[in-house]
């Protein structure tokens, strides 16, 4: 069963762009996308587990600060070299201006 | 040869296994992170935005530069002025070997196909398939001369003077590219074993054919024409026109340290004119690259000019660099161990 955690406001992330959480020893990326809606993903790239917190939002993808591997982060899709595996996603609510993330399925 | 009592700089030498990188060490690779300036989040990702705009105007001016250079070429071939145009349009075409670098980090065009149109085009013209090319690249960046990882080293030690200078025309390093597709068309990697994934093979394989069929059809236009220009005006610039970019590309990592996690240290920034700059996409400031592969080429001197005071003093022009560079080299003959450990604000700092 989905179980919703509070894990930032709405205003800390910024339009277009993400920020890392961690909960219970584990991290997540929270993005903002332009249409202010918000995604979440696992928060290490799938190539060499560098963070994402540091990489570029532009439209619905994230490029890794590394190596500049792209993903969708409403989907998790890898989109070419250097990176071939896809990203987990994670479910998110927003209720008034804090956003949910939901874990556990 | 190998210095007996120097490093094996293959991925398969006594480092072997390094090269490899597994699931479980990534992680223990990852925190032996490298050192990286501090930059206000914002103004970095201001840097970082992608736009179509300059590289537009750019590659606009490249490509335009290699159509009328080219069709100079072709105009006066047959006189003495033809090899005169055919040095210049080499020199400018193969600034391709900058640009395929810089795209292949997917930065100068905010629009993707652009993007990889651009890339594929600048690989085949530097015969430098760009599949293989991403996964070698990023290795690079992931560890940047550090030995027995690190597929790129330019200037192992001790130096081979001789091959270096044989190598200003790429000579080895085309019949080294030949043998090297000639193996990946028949399914042999090579050193890619070590940093291409197995799903990514047949990619890798399956563009080594392409590029052996195009050579093959480059060289039946020549029979059929019988003339030299369809090679070399295509392919024939990767040795007209290399000894300019072997100058500059050798400036990059040449005679600093190995084996350290901060690119200060390994890698060399150099202030240069502005047609240097536009031919080598400004990779003259090859630190700010490497501490921020996400900037593109074109907002690199803003970052410099945010992060110089963590920096090293830049060189300040190529002949600046030469006089570090080539003293060095001439030492490491004797002694692999020597390099430069270039002047870190702290240290100068405390010095004053
Ligand atoms: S670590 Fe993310 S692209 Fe390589």
């Amino acid at each position: 069963m989905t179980q919703w955690i509070d894990i930032c406001a709405a205003d800390d992330v910024e339009m277009e762009d993400l920020i890392e959480v961690t909960h219970d020893g584990q991290s997540y990326a929270i993005y903002r996308s332009p249409e202010d809606a918000f995604y979440a993903t696992a928060a290490h790239c799938t190539h060499e587990y560098v963070s994402l917190a540091d990489g570029l939002v532009m439209d619905h993808i994230i490029e890794c600060p590394m190596h500049n591997g792209r993903f969708d982060y409403r989907t998790g899709e890898a989109k070419g070299a250097p990176v071939c595996v896809n990203l987990k996603t994670y479910p998110v609510q927003r209720q008034g201006d804090r956003i949910l993330l939901g874990l556990g399925d | 040869m190998v210095h007996s009592s120097w490093k094996d700089y293959s991925l398969s030498g006594p480092s072997k296994g390094a090269a490899v990188i597994t699931d479980d060490q990534i992680e223990t690779r990852v925190v032996q992170s490298w050192f990286v300036a501090k930059v206000d989040r914002k103004a970095l990702k201001g840097l970082m935005k992608r736009s179509d705009r300059p590289a537009m105007l750019n590659y606009g001016l490249w490509i335009g530069l290699i159509a009328v250079t080219g069709v100079a070429t072709l105009a006066t071939w047959g006189t003495g002025w033809g090899w005169v145009w055919l040095v210049i349009y080499s020199a400018i075409h193969q600034s391709a070997t900058a640009r395929q670098h810089e795209l292949a980090h997917g930065t100068p065009f905010r629009t993707r196909w652009i993007n990889e149109l651009f890339f594929h085009f600048s690989s085949f013209i530097t015969l430098s398939e760009g599949h293989y090319y991403r996964w070698r690249h990023s290795r690079h960046h992931t560890d940047t001369i550090i030995v027995g990882r690190d597929p790129e080293i330019q200037s192992p030690r001790p130096p081979e003077i001789l091959s270096l200078l044989i190598n200003l025309f790429n000579l080895k390093t085309v019949l080294v590219t030949l043998r090297d597709f000639v193996a990946r068309a028949r399914g042999d990697l090579g050193p890619g074993a070590h940093f291409v994934p197995d799903s990514e093979g047949p990619k890798v394989i399956n563009a080594a054919r392409m590029y052996l069929l195009a050579i093959i059809l480059i060289l039946l236009a020549c029979v059929a024409l019988a003339s030299p220009l369809p090679l070399l005006l295509t392919i024939g610039p990767r040795v007209i026109g290399a000894p300019l970019y072997a100058v500059l590309h050798f400036t990059q990592h040449a005679g600093l340290n190995e084996d350290v996690y901060d690119h200060r240290l390994n890698s060399r920034t150099i202030l240069m004119n502005p047609v240097l700059r536009f031919l080598y996409g400004n990779m003259n400031y090859h630190i700010e690259h490497h501490m921020f592969p996400m900037v593109p080429y074109h907002r690199l001197p803003e970052l410099h000019e945010m992060i110089k005071d963590q920096c090293p003093t830049p060189k300040n022009g190529l002949l600046d660099a030469y006089r570090e560079i080539v003293p060095i080299l001439l030492r490491q003959v004797k002694d692999p161990s020597y390099h430069i450990q270039p002047v870190l604000p702290q240290d100068r700092l405390a010095a004053e």
